[in-house]
């Protein structure tokens, strides 16, 4: 099994949108390369006709009908849900900007 | 025993049950009731730090409301008036939920969980919510970025995680009822290192609406108690379906009270109970071993069959679980992305949003959901997803057979909930592998979706701390778990002469 490189836990710090220092990538490679070998141990088992479970119960999805729901059923209330975003303007989430400088 | 005197310090020593008849008789208020643990919080908490958020007002008005309503001669439910800890990790609409986290500092969530609004219907005064690891990740509370909460039995050390908040609220008499979730142990093992009884429902039991995401196939709400009746009388106030959830049974939920009931008052005569092999042994402590044993002894003195159980997947149930688990967690957390609520760092006009959202996870995470975000990741990317989360899940489905062949054997199974008792606040910090291993015996009904249960058998003669017996039983078969629970603990009362928390010293 591969072991995990600093240089592997900082890709993987960037996809996990996480902006680590260099003292976390020092410590997080150490532990991860630990936690990694530890739970490679699933290879062990031979799984070659066995199928994948991704889940316990057995999931169908769930519709329900397409009405206007009755009054008490929970939904949420606009002014409350944007008092506890980190930023709101005009009736709207206010966000940092998505495109690029240039 | 406790040093507290007065009626205020004998209302927080009764029982749920106990409690509930009193108030439903007019023998007590539930205003008098409320205001006694308010007290014993106040007094004690300080030490303990059980609470992450006491609402004392919600609290107060919620009793007064089941008062009033007593005495306009309306009819109460089972536990009616009887004050409970809530774990930070269910929303409750108005009232701070961080679920343990500097990311959701000061978030108000807009609604109520299903189990909050079940418990709110059936008129359980919610006293505050309880510490935990962050977003349930830990089995200690020490991940919690709000400092760890301590053990009643020995403030030196964890009561366990993630609910180790609820556990500890119960051990330390502040509340007789608590709710934890169980991702991979973590209502059980709390439960089995505070002396206190914890359930983890079937997958589905427990409506997940309003629970805050850790990872979706294997967590579960469930009832913590001091008592196996108490926490069958809180199940059936929070199980059942809900059209909120997708994952939750449109199925009735077991009986779990009679079952309690009929436990304690008939035993466990006829029942076949299956010993797990592969919990035993090598890394478990002596005074576990010893109290575990002892427990199936009495068992069998009470008409149980004993027999011998193999289940050789378990022994990959835990490195199973630590590629599983993360994975799911790495996708529920990419939601905190500092757009549409809690922390948002450096929205200063020059950062992107991606880099915002960067920045504002750096700064809320704290280290061990760092590391399951990466690892996830990682077991998740392309190349190592064969290896890793796909072989992960053929062992789960191997674990499953192994259940299922288990309980062609045997009605429940048992095994002790964690390989030791509750270690030192500091000693398993920085060594994650040794953390994980607290989880070892109760990983596999989560992966596969079964019922579980943690009841107090006893003291290590070691250490003088208590040890869990787990209790396991098939899917949507919880009742089973009640039955033997209280059949047991209605024996070791009877053995004792007491309840094993009037052990816990005065705080």
């Amino acid at each position: 099994m591969p072991s995990i490189t600093r240089e592997e836990v900082a890709h993987l710090a960037k996809l996990s949108r996480l902006e680590l220092s260099d003292a976390e990538l020092d410590h997080f490679a150490g532990q991860l390369d630990a936690i990694v070998g530890a739970v490679a141990r699933v290879g062990e088992l031979p799984t070659d006709d066995v199928p994948p479970t991704s889940h316990a119960l057995p999931l169908t999805n769930v519709y329900r009908e397409d009405v206007v729901r009755p009054a008490g059923t929970p939904v949420l209330d606009r002014a409350e849900v944007l008092a506890q975003a980190p930023a709101a303007e005009d009736d709207r989430f206010r966000v940092p900007r998505i495109l690029g400088e240039d | 025993m406790g040093t507290d005197t007065g009626a205020g310090a004998e209302l927080t020593r009764r029982t749920a049950a106990d409690l509930a008849a009193a108030i439903a008789s007019g023998q007590l208020s539930a205003l008098e009731i409320t205001r006694a643990h308010l007290d014993r919080i106040a007094k004690v908490d300080e030490k303990v730090r059980a609470f992450l958020h006491v609402d004392a007002e919600g609290a107060l008005a919620a009793a007064a409301a089941v008062d009033a309503k007593r005495a306009r001669g309306e009819r109460l439910g089972p536990l009616a008036g009887v004050p409970l800890a809530l774990k930070d990790v269910f929303t409750t609409r108005g009232i701070p939920t961080t679920c343990g986290s500097k990311i959701l500092e000061g978030w108000l969530p807009p609604y109520d969980a299903t189990v909050t609004r079940r418990l709110r219907e059936a008129d359980v005064v919610i006293l505050g919510k309880t510490n935990m690891d962050e977003f349930a990740m830990g089995s200690s509370t020490e991940n919690s970025a709000y400092g760890p909460t301590r053990n009643p039995w020995d403030l030196e050390r964890i009561p366990g995680g993630s609910g180790g908040g609820s556990a500890a609220s119960l051990a330390a008499f502040q509340a007789p009822l608590a709710i934890g979730t169980d991702t991979g142990g973590s209502i059980r093992q709390p439960g089995a290192v505070t002396g206190t009884v914890g359930v983890k429902p079937t997958y589905g039991g427990v409506s997940r609406y309003g629970l805050v995401a850790f990872s979706s196939s294997l967590d579960q709400g469930g009832p913590c108690a001091r008592t196996v009746l108490d926490a069958a009388l809180l199940h059936a106030t929070i199980a059942g379906h809900d059209p909120l959830d997708s994952t939750s049974i449109d199925a009735p939920v077991p009986d779990v009270v009679a079952a309690a009931k009929l436990g304690a008052t008939q035993g466990v005569s006829g029942l076949r109970i299956g010993v797990v092999k592969q919990f035993d042994g090598e890394g478990y402590a002596p005074g576990v071993r010893q109290r575990f044993h002892e427990a199936v002894d009495l068992l069998r003195e009470l008409g149980a069959q004993i027999v011998e159980i193999d289940a050789p997947s378990f022994d990959y149930a835990l490195p199973a679980y630590y590629l599983i688990a993360p994975s799911e967690c790495s996708s529920n957390l990419a939601r905190f992305d500092a757009m549409r609520y809690g922390l948002r760092v450096g929205d200063d006009g020059a950062h992107s949003a991606e880099e915002v959202t960067a920045l504002t996870r750096e700064a809320g995470f704290g280290p061990e959901v760092k590391r399951r975000i990466m690892l996830g990741t990682y077991a998740l990317s392309s190349g190592y997803y064969d290896a890793y989360y796909g072989q992960a899940q053929k062992v789960r489905t191997l674990i499953i057979r192994d259940f299922e062949a288990a309980f062609a054997k045997a009605d429940v199974l048992v095994s002790p909930t964690t390989p030791t008792t509750a270690f030192k606040i500091g000693e398993r910090a920085d060594d994650p592998m040794a953390m994980y291993l607290a989880d070892l015996c109760t990983i596999p009904t989560n992966l596969a979706g079964n019922a579980g249960m943690s009841v107090p058998c006893g003291l290590a003669p070691e250490d003088g701390l208590p040890v869990g017996f787990q209790i396991l039983a098939p899917a949507m078969q919880d009742d089973r778990l009640y039955r033997v629970g209280a059949a047991l603990e209605a024996a070791l009362l009877d053995r004792w002469g007491h309840p094993i928390l009037e052990e816990v010293p005065a705080l």
